[in-house]
């Protein structure tokens, strides 16, 4: 599973870069001046970053004329280390929205100048002052078709009616996109959602609603390769999960379909890491990146979709691959975007108290 | 006079086992020097970043949340519960397996033994997920016993502390077997048969001598067991489908969702000074040192 091997990646990379700092001290990595006309971009690897370069880095680095340089790592813990030891050598890292913006409560990343890069027809809330919206990705309801025929689930309230819908769930082990379905679920309407979490009791309100599934739920999927093949096996009936991985294992056999209804919109985005190299080159090639004739290019590699709503515009992506989208207008409409300042205020409170749920 | 005569040769002597000490210092160094850098720094490193907080000052608050959050307590009961059930059954099944080997001519052995021994040679990961595909709902097992009648519905085999003993006892079962075979076939059969001569059944003989002797061999194979049990990661986030939360699981989850490597270290510092403790009083009760090697 990926997920190991980017761990022992991460270790080994932060074990040499310690020993390395304190021998040598920090001040020798700080920067391996690039040439002219090169930016670093770190992202997580694998199919996912093999997509981006094709559609987004190769494209825009092409009608800049410039080179891209491209790294993977480990998330925003990597960047941590290399911002505090001062020596930070990617300009542009792709991350998770959530991670991103505690990174910039940290203090880890450069602002955006969003006079550089044109944010105008942009779905609003697919950006932050320190994080601009790469693609989009839902966090949805999952079942298999050969279980439930035609009349499968549709919506959280049919995920937590066991009666109508008896079989096995699996579930997220980490708490980001577990509370907001407990919520819908319980009858809150998707648009409250937010403010009843935020609320006195609001999340230990949806903690409960988790607790009473809890004993159908047979397994706690740690990431999306694992929630994939879960699916794939018939191991449980029923899952949350990222939308662009059940394409995949639909097209590899398996017998799964999903519903963007009270999806979670959810969205990776491109930062710069304080301190960048190259931080003016990096600002201009992430504004070439979110242009909207590059951003199109971006589902005929992966079914993510892009964060510029004029990308749907250009006839690059047709009409069948537009509806797939998780940011389709039409699919857009049914979902609950990720909310990342409530995560940035509660996240850690919540992932206590959902542990305290998980280990009973 | 003698003193006279004697001095230059004792000071030669002296002189002597100083290059000898200095000689033998030397060529202790590089490992001294590996297991200090690869070792003590980084747990020191790791002790010291304990006590910082979010804010990055002095703070017991990494240990605070230890004691705040229930859920703690309980994944360092399951850590410990996984180690000791898993140590348990694989004393059980290991013993006699060793005692087979132990039994068999050298030849006979030696093939057996690669039973043992070409799992432990096979990538842990490779086998952890080979009990995934044959435990899971619709595995090899369940689909097995069902066309045979064994059971109707399938059986949840995985996912579970079930999926994680049984491939924790797998992976760890050649750590047992192998020191205890090499204290068995150790201990001389003309113990076993003087006993005999003595006038004991071969039960009692079994009971009153051969046990005894190879008490030693099975209490470090299971302190190695144990002490292995308790750092395991793979196995139970594999196999215990979320449901089994161990300390070294917990850490990955706290580097993740705290911007704070002590939230993560706190952890680890707790479960050496447990490890350590245990291994403290397992070596008062059990007389360790002996089976260590510096008693008797």
């Amino acid at each position: 599973m990926g997920a190991y091997r980017s761990i022992g990646r991460r270790v080994i990379l932060r074990t040499a870069l310690g020993a390395a700092a304190a021998v040598l001290g920090a001040g020798v990595f700080a920067g391996p001046a690039a040439a002219d006309g090169t930016v670093t971009v770190a992202s997580w690897g694998g199919s996912y970053q093999k997509a981006q370069s094709l559609a987004l880095f190769g494209p825009a680095a092409k009608a800049m004329g410039i080179t891209v340089k491209e790294e993977t790592y480990g998330g925003m813990s990597d960047v941590r280390l290399k911002v505090k030891a001062g020596a930070v050598a990617w300009d542009i890292v792709s991350s998770g929205s959530g991670s991103a913006a505690r990174a910039a409560a940290e203090g880890l990343l450069e602002k955006l100048d969003f006079s550089v890069i044109d944010v105008s027809t942009f779905y609003p809330t697919l950006k932050t002052d320190y994080c601009v919206g790469s693609d989009v990705f839902s966090t949805v309801l999952a079942w298999n078709t050969a279980t439930y025929g035609d009349n499968g689930p549709k919506s959280w309230a049919d995920f937590w009616d066991v009666k109508k819908f008896p079989g096995k769930r699996a579930y997220r082990a980490g708490v980001a996109g577990a509370l907001e379905p407990a919520l819908m679920a319980d009858g809150v309407p998707a648009d409250k959602v937010y403010e009843v979490l935020s609320s006195e009791g609001g999340i230990k309100r949806a903690v409960d609603k988790i607790r009473e599934l809890k004993p159908h739920i047979a397994v706690w999927w740690k990431s999306g390769a694992q929630h994939a093949q879960l699916m794939k096996d018939g191991e449980v009936d029923m899952t949350t999960g990222w939308n662009g991985r059940f394409d995949v294992a639909a097209k590899d056999g398996a017998k799964v379909a999903y519903t963007f209804n009270q999806a979670l919109l959810d969205y990776d985005c491109f930062a710069i890491p304080k301190g960048a190299p190259n931080k003016d080159l990096a600002m201009k090639f992430i504004a070439e990146m979110s242009k909207p004739k590059i951003q199109a290019n971006l589902p005929l590699h992966i079914t993510y979709g892009p964060t510029n709503k004029k990308a749907y515009e250009l006839g690059t992506i047709d009409d069948k691959l537009a509806r797939a989208m998780p940011s389709h207008p039409d699919n857009a409409k049914l979902q609950l975007p990720i909310d990342l300042d409530w995560y940035a205020k509660y996240e850690q409170a919540a992932a206590a108290m959902y542990q305290d749920m998980l280990t009973e | 006079m003698t003193a006279v005569d004697l001095e230059p040769n004792a000071d030669d002597l002296r002189r002597q086992g100083d290059r000898e000490r200095w000689a033998m210092l030397g060529l202790a160094s590089p490992a001294v020097l590996t297991v200090l850098v690869i070792m003590v720094l980084p747990v020191g490193w790791l002790f010291y970043l304990s006590f910082i907080g979010e804010s990055g000052g002095f703070s017991l608050e990494n240990y605070g949340r230890m004691l705040e959050s229930k859920a703690y307590g309980r994944i360092f009961w399951t850590t410990f519960e996984v180690s000791f059930l898993t140590t348990g059954i694989c004393v059980l099944l290991g013993y006699p397996l060793a005692y087979f080997f132990a039994q068999l001519p050298r030849r006979a052995a030696a093939v057996c033994m690669l039973t043992v021994l070409l799992p432990f040679w096979t990538s842990l990961l490779v086998r952890t997920y080979a009990w995934l595909v044959l435990l899971q709902r619709k595995g090899l097992v369940n689909t097995w016993a069902i066309d045979l009648g064994l059971w109707d519905e399938p059986l949840a085999l995985v996912h579970n502390m079930t999926g994680t003993l049984i491939g924790m006892v797998h992976i760890m079962l050649p750590f047992l077997v192998l020191p205890l075979y090499g204290a068995m076939k150790a201990i001389s059969g003309d113990y076993v048969r003087a006993a005999a001569n003595l006038g004991a059944g071969p039960t009692a003989a079994f009971w009153g001598v051969f046990f005894p002797l190879s008490l030693p061999g099975l209490f470090a194979g299971s302190l190695i067991v144990f002490v292995l049990c308790l750092g395991f990661f793979v196995t139970p986030a594999v196999l215990g489908g979320g449901r089994v939360i161990m300390v070294s699981m917990q850490i990955t989850t706290n580097i993740e969702l705290f911007f704070n490597w002590g939230a993560a270290s706190a952890l680890g510092v707790v479960l050496l000074a447990i490890t350590l403790g245990i291994l403290f009083a397992a070596s008062r009760l059990l007389r360790l040192d002996a089976v260590l090697g510096g008693g008797h």
